[in-house]
């Protein structure tokens, strides 16, 4: 990425691997760059690209499932009907203990008669089972999964192997800390870092996900005031914010006041001041909010919410766009969470395991979670709980294997790699933006952050088809469908983050997609998707008719 | 360095020109020109990724993989099949978010409504939602749900229960109110739950460990009974391992059954990510936190999963929401089913009979030990607790340099000298290694 420095002077390419001259080694040439996207003409792999302008899409444009579509078609039976009785995987081993029965072992009167019906099955059934299972997915590593709000970037393969290395998964989380200095090292390496990129003091890494991280933000308040006499009982949040942050409000005690947002798509600082008063524990904001957009008059807000002595909470599940660019410490943030399993390379797991620490300024730090690994004068690490802490927020030290993956990850891009995210996914989402404007409905159409809100306002209103249908459309096409109906205060919204890791030849076949469904658009869209492994899925009759287990199935 | 971007100069040119800008830094003119940083982030320059692993290699390094396991309180050293990371770690369940649209998450989903039957068939209940963060947070959200259920604050936690669960109860507890009653342990090392109500009031929750903290196996019936008496829901933290010899919750009586899910699919790894467990009867099903997936059809008739009753979650209903889950642990729950699946029927009972014989034997040898006291005396499975004649800190400390991790020291509440430790064996223990371990465990408390 241009304009800054570091990056190895006027030819482009990856510093220190290639000598003086850049470019991959042993891919041909001595000047500049990836073969093929260097100049206006393509060298042997490449192809033509014009010069002027921007992307365009590519024969087989990069990150379209649809050339390597999702193939499992048929249905797939549970393990359960798979099952054949005596048939087994399992083996376990010898141990030489001697193999007094189970009666003697367990007093009768809480031994179960008979075993637990698993499943029976071969090894080499479950594996294809599973297999076909995945067959039946979509993911990132397949292709483009533009989820606004939940940053779906591809998350380099380097940061799987570092949190499989035996050194960190065969640690006992009790084990003394003479015995895990390494791991001790490393949560302390990386909550320095999660500062530095925040500008806090300290941080706390037991928050296993967002919500959590935002529950021990709202706990930390909580005891801030309580400690001043008070703790208040609102708690400010606007009406575009995610739906963990009012969820969380309640269970931290606290009653939602919610602002609107003005014409701008920010907060209306007007209606804020309003609401401000010596009841208000502090404020929830997301900034970038979840429309894409900066918040401008953060200086502003900040300034309010403090007159009034409330702290400030900074929703920072999304940091992708502010990465070396701003941080919420520099805007008056007292709290921040972040969640690791989106900016920070941790994958999202069909749903998790993600986490979500949270780093305060150094007047909450007392009151954190604890124990937290701080590293003493002879330079090794031990475990300390804060003076006034909260307590505990997990189990253990949260998710640690999670917490490895970003702390590599943070590693190998570093300051400059990191500022590089923030400028490609700022970009990509502009770009995006740009090209949908006149095919959709661009409700707050200002340069946006991370990711953008389109609308399908008008397409419903003339065509009868709804955000949904598009989302289902696109999955025809071969991509994962944006975030629909959310943030709340835009009808028909279609939440769009690119991310920075697709390439633009992606992001133009992804643009074209949506410009196609728009032209497109008509009755037929109810029917969407045809190519999927199964069809539009009857939700009203899962509620209506609950079956959460295969032994609650009606019988045949 | 790159920070994974595949953008070329040029096409970062090209896309700018397409939107009328001269440079990357006027992406960001909305930002404050004095909130903008100035000399980038105080972080080292990026690493190839043959150095990054170097260094993460290198931290890894400074712990001590190789001690002979014998701590469990939570975490326990199990073997773990091959099958868990080469199906759980595919990169379609590993890359793929919650299952929003249902017709391209297929896998995910039915991965889930088996993991939620297996969890059901476990505890003896009719419903298991689709994974919490672990055993601690599981506990408060049966928690919450009882309360919410019942109406009335007040909640009786047996000391039973792992200490750091009870500390992040105690945690949340300052967010909703709910007043919090610690049951403490009798002499044998099982809860001795008070007969009356006394000065408090009656409580919405009754949580129970099986088997508790100290290995010791509960009287859940008694539990369960107390819990009716007040008109209040039982809760059992119930280990999965266990489950393969003792009574499910849900036979004997209990509302919600919660638990950590590790020993299934997950290695130590410093205590995350594990799995928390939920499960209840599905007079609950509607309070239920977190995500649940049910059965139904598509269009065309086909058997098809989907995330159901999604109205009791957050992002619907927000601010009256029970619960604030979002992100959950689904990967690991998926190595759960995974794991679970390949022991399958019989292979869960042999694996939690050898646990029962390891511990067995290493009881009896340890306790053969002058000096060494059981702490809590009566019925164990895969865990106990003894006295042993030096500081259990210092005896970890000395069992450490023979390559042994001995256990793990008990809170003071348990033995008020700091002399309790908790040992734990697994089917993973031979009887070599257990009498390798004795024998030095008898050395070092001389
Ligand atoms: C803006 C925002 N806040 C909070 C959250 C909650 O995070 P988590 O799902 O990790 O609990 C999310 C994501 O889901 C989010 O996008």
């Amino acid at each position: 990425m241009s304009g800054h420095e570091g990056q190895g002077g006027p030819v482009s390419g990856h510093e220190g691997q290639g000598g003086p001259v850049s470019g991959h080694e042993g891919q041909g040439g001595p000047v500049s760059g990836h073969e093929g996207q260097g100049g206006p003409v393509s060298g042997r792999n490449g192809r033509m690209r014009a010069h002027d302008g921007g992307p365009q899409p590519g024969p087989a444009a990069g990150g379209r499932a649809t050339s390597a579509p999702i193939v499992g078609r048929a249905e797939e039976p549970t393990i359960f009907e798979l099952s054949s009785p005596g048939r087994r995987a399992w083996s376990l081993r010898a141990t030489g203990v001697p193999d007094w029965p189970a009666e003697e072992l367990v007093p009768a009167e809480h031994l179960r008669p008979e075993p637990v019906e698993v499943a029976e099955l071969s090894e080499r059934d479950l594996v294809g089972h599973m297999t076909r299972l995945t067959h039946r997915q979509y993911s990132v590593d397949l292709g483009a999964y533009p989820l606004g709000s939940c940053t779906m970037k591809y998350n380099p393969k380097l940061c799987d192997e570092a949190s499989a290395l035996p050194g960190f998964t065969r640690v006992h989380p009790a084990a003394p800390e003479a015995v895990a200095q390494g791991w001790l090292g490393l949560l302390g390496e990386l909550e320095g870092a999660l500062c530095a990129i925040t500008g806090m003091h300290a941080a706390t890494l037991q928050p296993p996900a967002g919500a959590s991280g935002e529950l021990t933000g709202l706990l930390l308040m909580r005891a801030w005031h309580t400690e001043r006499g008070n703790p208040r009982s609102k708690v400010v949040i606007p009406d575009s914010a995610h739906g963990t942050n009012p969820a969380s409000v309640t269970l931290g005690g606290y009653e939602t006041v919610t602002v609107p947002s003005d014409e701008r798509g920010c907060v209306d600082l007007a209606a804020l001041r309003e609401v401000l008063d010596e009841e208000v524990a502090g404020i929830m904001l997301t900034n970038p909010n979840t429309l894409g957009l900066f918040e401008e008059d953060i200086v502003e807000i900040a300034a309010a919410v403090h007159e009034v002595g409330g702290l400030l909470y900074y929703d920072g599940a999304n940091l992708n766009a502010i990465l070396g660019v701003t941080r919420p410490g520099d805007m008056g943030f007292d709290i921040v969470h972040m969640n690791l399993h989106k900016t920070f390379a941790v994958p999202h797991g069909g749903g998790g395991p993600g986490a979500g620490p949270v780093a305060v300024s150094e007047r909450l730090a007392p009151y954190l979670p604890g124990p937290r690994s701080v590293r003493d004068d002879s330079g090794a690490w031990r475990w300390e709980t804060p003076a006034r802490s909260i307590g505990r927020v997990h189990g253990w030290h949260g998710n640690a294997l999670a917490l490895v993956r970003a702390y590599a990850y943070i590693v190998a891009c570093g300051g400059d790699g990191l500022r590089r995210v923030a400028e490609a996914a700022v970009l990509n989402a502009n770009w995006i933006r740009h090209r949908l404007r006149g095919h959709y409905d661009v409700p707050y159409d200002r340069p946006c952050m991370h990711e953008c809100v389109v609308a399908a306002q008008t397409l419903k209103r003339d065509r009868g088809v709804r955000a949904l249908d598009v989302a289902k459309r696109l999955l025809d096409e071969g991509f994962h469908s944006p975030t629909v109906y959310f943030p709340l205060i835009v009808p028909e919204a279609l939440m769009i983050e690119p991310t920075e890791t697709e390439s633009p030849e992606t992001l133009a076949a992804l643009a074209e997609a949506f410009i196609r469904i728009a032209e497109e658009a008509g009755e037929a869209d109810a029917e969407a998707p045809r190519g999927t492994p199964v069809r539009r899925v009857d939700e009203a009759r899962a509620a209506r008719r609950l079956i959460p287990t295969f032994d609650a199935r009606p019988p045949a | 360095m790159t920070g994974f971007v595949p953008h070329t100069d040029t096409d970062i040119e090209g896309m700018l020109a397409d939107l009328g800008l001269g440079s990357v830094d006027e992406l960001f003119a909305v930002v404050p020109a004095a909130l903008r940083l100035a000399g980038g982030l105080d972080l080292p320059a990026g690493r190839s990724e043959a150095d990054t692993l170097e260094h993460l290699g290198a931290l890894a390094g400074r712990n001590r993989a190789d001690l002979v396991c014998f701590a469990g309180a939570g975490a326990y050293d199990h073997d773990i099949p091959a099958v868990v990371r080469h199906l759980a770690l595919r990169s379609e369940f590993v890359t793929a978010y919650t299952p929003y649209q249902p017709e391209v998450a297929q896998g995910v989903l039915q991965a889930l409504f088996e993991y939620q039957t297996l969890l059901a068939r476990l505890t003896g209940m009719e419903v298991a939602n689709a994974s919490l963060y672990d055993g601690a947070t599981a506990t408060v959200e049966a928690v919450n749900l009882a309360v919410a259920a019942i109406g009335r604050p007040s909640v009786w936690l047996s000391q039973g229960v792992h200490p750091s669960w009870r500390a992040v109860v105690h945690t949340f507890a300052a967010g909703t109110g709910h007043d919090v009653v610690e049951v403490p342990l009798g002499p044998a090392g099982v809860t001795a739950w008070p007969a009356g109500v006394g000065e408090g009031s009656a409580p919405a929750a009754v949580v129970v460990q099986q088997p508790n903290h100290l290995g010791r196996l509960e009287d859940v019936g008694a539990a369960v009974a107390l819990a009716r008496t007040h008109g209040a829901l039982s809760v059992v933290a119930a280990d999965p391992v266990s489950a393969g010899l003792l009574r499910t919750p849900g036979e004997l009586g209990a509302d919600i059954a919660v638990g950590e899910g590790q020993p299934f699919g997950t290695a130590l790894s410093f205590g995350g990510p594990y799995l928390g467990l939920f499960a209840s009867r599905l007079e609950h099903v509607r309070r239920l936190p977190g995500r649940l997936v049910g059965e139904t059809v598509d269009v065309d008739g086909r058997r098809a999963y989907v995330t159901t009753l999604r109205t009791r979650e957050q992002d619907i209903r927000r601010e009256k929401a029970s619960s604030n889950v979002c992100t959950n642990q689904t990967l690991i729950a998926v190595a759960f089913a995974v794991h679970l699946a390949w022991l399958g029927t019989t292979g869960l009972r042999e694996l939690a009979l050898r646990c029962a014989r390891g511990t067995r034997y290493a009881r009896e040898a340890l306790l053969a030990i002058d000096g060494v006291e059981p702490l809590g005396d009566g019925p164990v499975l895969r865990e106990f607790a003894v006295r042993t004649p030096v500081p259990a800190a210092t005896l970890v400390e000395r069992m450490v340099e023979e390559g042994f991790l001995a256990g793990v020291p008990l809170e003071p509440e348990y033995d008020p000298d700091g002399r309790g430790l908790l040992v734990a064996v697994t089917e993973r223990r031979t009887a070599a290694e257990i009498d390798r371990y004795a024998a030095t465990f008898e050395k070092v408390v001389r």
